[in-house]
């Protein structure tokens, strides 16, 4: 009998093909349990992984420079830093022109808190000068009202810069705005450059509008009422001293044309001192090669500076260079935080392998009376078990009383237990163990006591039998607790910071510091970055040999 | 059939029990010696003392206890002798420690735990493992105790008075519960008020939905009360040092927990399909706030929710404190969602599918299946997830630290601050609260667990 539905395919209830319909149901089946897990991921996304992410980008994120002194940046790209040739007054131009803006929005200081990381002193520079960036315009500002009453009138002012064409310009300096003071600067100025007054005198054209875009949106006045700043006065004088702008405003016909060729009549009277002197001056510093290079040397926008910093190494003229020998300390830390996690992971096991050893081995009913005691600090609180140890470990503590009561110990020479990394280990030990001792519970209760038995009966020692039969197999066991205690230790902050005094701080101590009191986040940044690199290593390695899904909570 | 009877042979006194008993003794002699300047001239009275007992012990025809009972009050009296209240404490524990290591030698006991073919040595050897870990089980839990103890001293100090030690009731006081709970606040008319929510409740339950156990009656009825009690405790309370930030910690926690379990349990469900693509990914993904140490998820969060915090109040127009609690309570549900789903995915292990497939031939659609076939069976994990998940939340302070403002500050920030600066010793009462609720909780979830074994058919162990 021949049926020829046989050589067809298989079809399913609705008449399609079985393969197809089987395929759709799994498709349905697993479109239905991402729809049931993505509200997690989503939630997780965009309370944690992004945060954390946001972080390794401060670890390299350095656009302070560049969005503080952009002029600066600029005209330094010339300069070679190395051969230390002296430095062309544009460069001292431009680092007028930013640097009076900064310190209008008092944005200067936090450059020169950055900058202090890498060169001592720059900061007192910056907030020093800051202070009196005035005294350096003021000079073009009497010249110029000498010259002319009418450079006295913010109106005249207006009206001289304004007109049409130059809105790219204006623009340009609006964005370098909003980058120096983190917020957008939007609004109407009231004000629009003149196309022709931008090409006849850029700089005036550039402090011009800086000025104008402030006072309108940040100050909130109007442009055509209010006087310029000195560093509009300062930029006019700049434009003078170029040959070509003279020439060029012989022939200017628009506002303010008579203001300026009586200005150019009088350039003879144009204060002479240049920017370079000013600026010296002002602070001699200015002058230091060293400050300079520094600047020239963290204007990218990305750097490798924090991490450089986090291995004890600088930034050099030529490439990384090591810190000098009385600066490094996070190349000693990072080793001191792996030393005491080892330290504090092999106790866990020592301690934790005979625990686990009776747990797995008692009758069920006291294994569960034992069991409590060790669940028991594992649910108390963390901050719990550190005071505890603080009231145990410290000089007039418990311990050393009842040393001392004992006669064991002379009154005098109470024993040093905390804040050194005795106590932190001692301490972290504690608090860690149940961490070892759950997974190990865990795989010691799969293995058979009779393997034991029959390699006794076999004729082996105890010893052997433990060494060549069960020890073996509880390694999986020792090998999870090990990842997950280590993992553990090596972030851990607040039982180091009450315990562990200055020798028993761990990486994550210094990392809360520059957050919270040197705010030196770049740095704090790319120390967790580090940290946390290790972690996910010693995570993927946790994930391969036990596999997370096999975590377990509580025996 | 017979039954093999293993008798433990008595062993001698003169070469086995008196000997040991004295070294045991002198040791005790030694310490106790030692408190006086003569360590030696104790070790010595403590071997005599220890062998004689061993003797007396083996010798006199009276029973256990009563031989237990003569040789602590001996000892009690000798100690009440030479140290006050305090030695009389000191000398019964070491008479009882004492005759106990008599008569466990003496009986034979001490082989109890070996197998019968054991050699000496071996013995030995399984007495001294057991020793060791009673000494980790000491280590594990004995810190505490300190702790609690010092909660009650009268002084201001973190250390032992010699009242305390001497039992003096002049060295005890409960002046540190005292300035831990305030004056603030109204508990009485919470307490009444609660009670009264209570009975109306059981009230309308037992209306709604028929007759109930007796539990059906008390548990609302109580658990409202309570929930009364500490709502008026904290109405309105402001500023206090301790009180306030308990609030805060109240108040962040459970609307953590709320989250991290809803959104957890959805995604468990979800994870143990079986079939998701990219299942180990996403699962490390999740259980990544775990791993990832808390100061980098504080670094992280820190500079990410600032910014956030700065975005909400200027385009919302939110309060500043709303905003933080906001923070503080998304960060927190992060940080406790791991715990929910390894509980949760742990529980659904042992889920049997066929349960809903038979819901569902039943007629039973997607949404009640879950509600009335799948959810109580996996409750007791999804509970114990959220307990996990409370007090990660209630215990947490790096990440709080970083990314809330004072007016967050909870209660473990309040203690991480006050053990920095050495404060008060009130930590120490604020601390024994805690260990006293985290005793109540760990009672829950071993309750929790055996009721979902049992649920599950596997044999409670």
């Amino acid at each position: 009998m021949t049926d020829t539905t046989n050589s067809g395919p298989m079809l399913a209830a609705d008449g399609r093909p079985l393969k197809q319909s089987l395929a759709r149901a799994l498709r349905r089946q697993k479109i239905r349990a991402l729809m049931l897990i993505a509200p997690l991921l989503i939630f997780i996304m965009l309370t944690f992984i992004i945060p954390i992410g946001n972080m390794l980008f401060r670890s390299v994120e350095n656009d302070i420079v560049g969005n503080t002194l952009p002029g600066t940046v600029e005209a330094l790209e010339d300069w070679d830093a190395q051969s230390a040739e002296t430095l062309d007054d544009v460069v001292f131009q431009n680092l007028f022109i930013d640097l009076f803006k900064a310190a209008e929005a008092k944005e200067h200081t936090k450059l020169g808190t950055r900058l202090n990381y890498e060169q001592t002193g720059i900061s007192s520079l910056f907030r020093t000068t800051g202070r009196n960036l005035d005294d350096i315009g003021e000079p073009y500002q009497d010249w110029l009202e000498d010259t002319d009453e009418r450079f006295k009138d913010g109106a005249f002012w207006y009206e001289m810069m304004s007109g049409s064409g130059g809105e790219a310009i204006l623009e340009e300096r609006r964005d370098l705005w909003a980058a120096l003071v983190g917020e957008g600067m939007a609004g109407d100025i009231g004000f629009t450059l003149s196309g022709e007054v931008a090409e006849l005198l850029p700089w005036t054209a550039k402090a011009y509008s800086d000025w104008a875009i402030y006072t309108a949106i940040a100050d909130e006045d109007v442009v055509a009422e209010e006087d310029p700043w000195e560093a509009v006065y300062g930029a006019l004088g700049i434009d003078l001293r170029n040959a070509d702008t003279v020439a060029a405003i012989a022939g200017y016909s628009g506002p303010g044309a008579d203001a300026l060729r009586a200005a150019v009549a009088n350039i003879g009277a144009m204060p002479t001192t240049t920017f370079r002197d000013a600026f010296a001056a002002e602070d001699e510093d200015w002058l230091k090669t060293e400050n300079w290079q520094t600047i020239k040397i963290y204007s990218p926008n990305y750097t490798m500076g924090y991490f450089l910093n986090s291995i004890d190494m600088e930034k050099g003229l030529d490439g990384a260079q090591a810190r000098p020998e009385n600066q490094q300390i996070y190349v000693k830390l990072f080793l001191r935080t792996l030393k005491m996690s080892v330290i504090i992971t092999l106790s866990c096991i020592l301690l934790g392998y005979p625990v686990a050893w009776i747990l797995a081995n008692l009758p069920a009913r006291s294994a569960n009376v034992l069991m409590i005691l060790v669940l028991l600090p594992f649910w108390t609180s963390l901050l719990v078990r550190t005071s505890a140890w603080k009231v145990l470990l410290q000089q007039q503590g418990v311990i050393n009383d009842l040393l001392v009561w004992l006669g064991f110990v002379d009154d005098a020479n109470r024993l040093i237990l905390m804040n050194n990394s005795t106590g932190t280990i001692i301490a972290m030990t504690h608090i860690l163990l149940p961490f070892m001792i759950l997974p190990l519970y865990s795989v010691m209760k799969t293995i058979p006591p009779s393997y034991l038995r029959a390699a006794k009966s076999l004729g082996a020692t105890n010893w052997t039998a433990f060494w060549r039969v069960y020890f073996p197999q509880s390694v999986p066991g020792i090998g999870a607790g090990s990842i997950l205690v280590f993992i553990l230790a090596i972030g851990y902050y607040i039982t180091p910071e009450i315990v562990g005094g200055t020798d028993g701080v761990f990486i994550s101590n210094r990392i809360a510091y520059h957050i919270s009191s040197s705010l030196n986040w770049g740095l704090a940044a790319a120390l967790g970055t580090i940290l946390l690199s290790v972690v996910l290593i010693l995570y993927w390695l946790y994930d391969k040999i036990v596999g997370i899904d096999n975590v377990k909570l509580g025996g | 059939m017979s039954n093999l009877i293993v008798q433990n042979r008595r062993p001698e006194l003169a070469t086995f029990t008196a000997p040991l008993s004295g070294l045991f003794g002198a040791m005790f002699g030694f310490v106790v010696g030692n408190v006086f300047g003569n360590p030696w001239q104790g070790a010595l009275a403590g071997v005599i003392f220890g062998a004689a007992l061993a003797v007396v012990l083996h010798m006199a025809p009276i029973s256990r206890r009563n031989g237990r009972l003569g040789t602590i009050a001996i000892c009690l009296i000798a100690g009440l002798v030479i140290g006050g209240v305090g030695g009389a404490v000191g000398g019964a524990i070491i008479g009882a420690v004492l005759s106990w290591f008599v008569y466990w030698l003496d009986s034979g006991d001490y082989r109890a735990g070996s197998p019968i073919y054991a050699t000496s040595l071996q013995v030995l050897w399984d007495n001294t493992f057991l020793l060791i870990c009673g000494l980790i089980f000491f280590f594990l839990v004995a810190p505490l105790v300190p702790v609690m103890w010092l909660s009650f001293n009268a002084e201001d100090f973190f250390t032992f008075t010699p009242e305390m030690l001497s039992f003096d009731p002049e060295g005890y006081s409960l002046k540190h519960y005292r300035s831990f709970f305030g004056t603030e606040g109204n508990p009485l008319l919470g307490l009444i008020l609660g009670f009264g929510a209570g009975v109306a409740l059981a009230v309308v339950l037992r209306v709604m939905s028929g007759p109930r156990e007796v539990l059906g009656w008390v548990a609302p009825i109580i658990s409202l009360t309570l929930i009364g009690l500490v709502v008026g405790k904290l109405w309105g309370v402001g500023g206090a040092e301790w009180m306030t930030p308990l609030k805060n910690s109240l108040i962040i926690a459970p609307i953590a927990t709320v989250l991290s379990v809803s959104f957890g349990t959805l995604a468990a469900i979800g994870l143990s399909q079986s079939h998701v693509p990219g299942r180990r990914a996403i699962m490390a993904i999740l259980i990544s706030p775990m791993i990832v140490p808390l100061i980098i998820s504080a670094t992280g969060m820190f500079f990410f929710y600032a910014p956030l915090g700065n975005w909400l109040e200027a385009t919302f127009g939110l309060n500043q404190s709303f905003v933080g609690f906001v923070k503080v309570i998304l960060a927190h549900a992060a940080l406790g969602i791991p715990f929910v789903i390894i509980t949760v995915t742990a529980t659904l292990v042992g889920f049997d599918r066929s349960l809903t497939r038979a819901a569902a031939n039943m007629g039973a659609d997607p949404v009640t299946t879950f509600f009335r076939v799948q959810m109580p069976l996996i409750l007791p994990g999804v509970i114990s997830g959220g307990l996990f998940a409370f007090i990660t939340s209630f215990d947490e302070v790096v990440v709080v630290l970083f990314v809330g403002s004072a007016q967050q500050q909870t209660l473990p920030w309040q203690m991480f601050t006050g053990l920095r600066e050495q404060i008060s010793p009130t930590i120490l009462a604020a601390a024994t609260i805690l260990v006293t609720i985290s005793i109540l909780l760990l009672a829950t979830v071993e309750m929790l667990r055996r009721r979902s074994e049992r649920l599950r058919g596997m044999s409670p162990s």
